[in-house]
């Protein structure tokens, strides 16, 4: 049974949620144009030279791409195995009275703002860095033949490495927190059918739990990739932006995608320049939508409940 | 099929070896979960602790009531700051909450069809694109046309676009929990389809929206770089939402990039202000949910 006044509620209410995809519709759109002269002008040498001057008018972003994607790597690889082994170590392992708490205080990670990750970062980590990790970096693995490469130069502490070691603080809590749910929805009696076999508790694990939860524990990381791919505030503080040169070296004060905006929104003093600078966060808008659509599905895919809905 | 299954005959120490040798890495890998766990938990407790230890000596009456002072003047604060983000967080409130409400009701009371699904993955990409491209989107659509200017308001919208998602898809999830049998009990006495919702449905998920709303104020309050963009920071005391706009966040960087000890001081201080908000919203949070929603 419909009546005229439910039409009218169901369509007030459609007419509000339609703005949800219009709005996504909308910043797509927008962006394109607003990047288009760019676009148009420097094409594909935009993604793959990087050569950035915005007197001479030539824009190149991609020694922002490079920096995004150092920094994005080095935080994956330092904070998905310590997330996930959290996760499993909280569902499988931890007593009842220990896994509120412990939980609580890494779900809290998750609400720190940026900004504050930043401030510790530039006035804690970057000290840190620059006087003990990165020259005992540098006179250790720095002096193999070929990885050497990567710790090479001069010490800053404001360079990439920093910026990934922060950006890794900052994802760990959403990789724990999907991989935890992830993990919670493998059903019971791959855990009983391992132990009935006479399995350790790491045999459970690794053999039974992981390989079931494995696509989404996938896409838990993949979620990390995307929170890091377009984390601003803090990396901006201790990433340097003073080099667009592209070096093997982690202690290179570079740049990344998202702080080269923060850092020269306000120069734009051209429209071409203004152009260039949408277009870089076009390019993240665009992978931020390809990547988050292929980690849901991953983690949909995983059986869980829900993918850590607010994260 | 015939052949009898031999079981394999280690001699019994050699079984033995290899059982301890398992049972020493099942406990080696339990150790190394563990520590994984406290060292992520243990983050939480430094950064706090630095939040705290040099955030304390900047706290005094002024930097509550007070406005920026230059350079080399004694005192001042981050009044306008932190009425900014209030001021800012109400206005985008005022948008996000009828949209993310909206939004909910129609993918989880509504939910047949197409179009449900389009809605909530939206919600879910717009939730996954980065701050920063938000930012971009206002900065171009409001700062560099219709305003003309940095202003309160294009940090508002950024804000509300940030709190769409958060709030459509968590109250989505409150609803659902709504016992259909409420639903059909109203149906059933004649109720028509907007007053079972209306009247029955979202008063019994008030607990959950409210939460909701919470949540999203909670993490729009911590958002920096799409105020940048767009509301640009003011050390002045404004409330024109069409002039540049003070942000507890946007203060904080100001002061972080200072090159003074003074003023460093004066940002841990405005991050324990802003972190000591979002704390005690999440802590709210945590103790309404747990007694209503699950």
């Amino acid at each position: 049974m419909t009546t005229r006044s439910d039409r009218i509620f169901a369509g007030g209410v459609g007419a509000l949620a339609a703005l949800v995809p219009l709005t996504l519709f909308g910043i797509t759109v927008l962006l394109l144009i607003e990047a288009w002269p760019s676009v148009t002008r420097y094409g594909l040498s935009f993604l793959v030279t990087s050569e950035w001057d915005p007197v001479k008018l030539v824009f190149g972003a991609g020694a922002y791409i490079f920096g995004t994607l150092v920094t994005t790597t080095i935080a994956i690889l330092l904070a998905a195995p310590i997330a996930i082994g959290a996760a499993v170590f909280l569902v499988e392992y931890a007593p009842r009275a220990v896994r509120g708490p412990l939980g609580f205080l890494i779900e809290v990670l998750a609400y720190i703002p940026s900004i504050v990750y930043g401030l510790w970062g530039f006035f804690v980590v970057v000290p840190l860095m620059r006087t003990a990790v990165e020259p005992a970096l540098q006179g250790t693995v720095g002096q193999l033949p070929v990885v050497g490469a990567l710790f090479s130069g001069k010490i800053v502490g404001l360079d990439l490495l920093t910026g990934g070691v922060i950006l890794a603080i900052m994802i760990l809590p959403i990789i724990l927190a999907v991989s935890r749910e992830v993990v919670s929805a493998v059903p019971n009696a791959q855990r009983e059918g391992m132990l009935a076999l006479g399995a350790t508790r790491w045999e459970m694990v690794s053999r039974a739990i992981l390989p079931y939860a494995r696509a989404g524990v996938v896409g838990a990381a993949v979620l990390g990739v995307a929170r890091a791919f377009g984390e601003t505030m803090a990396v901006t503080l201790v990433v340097g932006n003073a080099s667009t040169a592209i070096t093997p070296s982690l202690f290179t004060p570079g740049y990344t995608l998202a702080s080269a905006i923060a850092n020269q929104f306000t120069e734009a003093d051209s429209e071409l320049y203004f152009s260039a600078i949408v277009e870089i966060a076009l390019v993240l808008l665009l992978v931020a939508i390809v990547v988050n659509a292929a980690a849901r599905l991953l983690i949909r895919r995983s059986g869980a409940a829900r993918e850590g809905m607010v994260l | 099929m015939s052949t009898a299954v031999t079981a394999p005959h280690f001699a019994l120490p050699e079984r033995h070896r290899v059982i301890r040798r398992r049972r020493a890495a099942s406990l080696i890998m339990a150790g190394l979960l563990g520590g994984a766990t406290v060292f992520a938990a243990s983050l939480l407790v430094i950064i706090a602790g630095f939040v705290i230890v040099r955030g304390l000596p900047a706290l005094d009456l002024a930097f509550f009531t007070d406005r920026p002072k230059p350079f080399g003047v004694e005192g001042g604060g981050v009044a306008p700051a932190i009425l900014g983000t209030l001021e800012m967080g109400a206005l985008a409130a005022i948008v996000a909450v009828p949209v993310g409400l909206g939004a909910a009701i129609f993918a989880s009371e509504y939910r047949s069809g197409r179009w449900a699904a389009a809605v909530r993955f939206s919600a879910e990409l717009i939730a996954g694109l980065p701050s920063v491209a938000i930012g971009v989107f206002v900065w171009a659509f409001m700062v560099r046309s219709i305003v003309g200017n940095y202003s309160g308001l294009a940090g508002a919208l950024a804000l509300a676009i940030i709190m769409i998602p958060i709030v459509a898809r968590t109250v989505e999830e409150v609803l659902r929990l709504v016992p259909g049998g409420l639903r059909e009990a109203g149906l059933a006495l004649g109720a028509p389809r907007w007053r079972v919702i209306l009247f029955i449905v979202l008063p019994t998920a008030r607990a959950g929206i409210v939460t909701a709303v919470v949540l999203a104020i909670a993490r729009a309050a911590g958002e920096t770089a799409p105020l940048m963009l767009t509301a640009l920071g003011n050390t002045f005391f404004s409330f024109d939402p069409l002039r540049p706009m003070a942000a507890l966040p946007l203060q904080i960087y100001q002061y972080a990039v200072s090159p003074y000890d003074d003023w460093h001081e004066k940002a841990w201080g405005s991050s324990l202000i802003l972190v000591t908000v979002i704390a005690l919203l999440a802590a709210g949070l945590r103790l309404a949910t747990r007694s209503r929603v699950r």
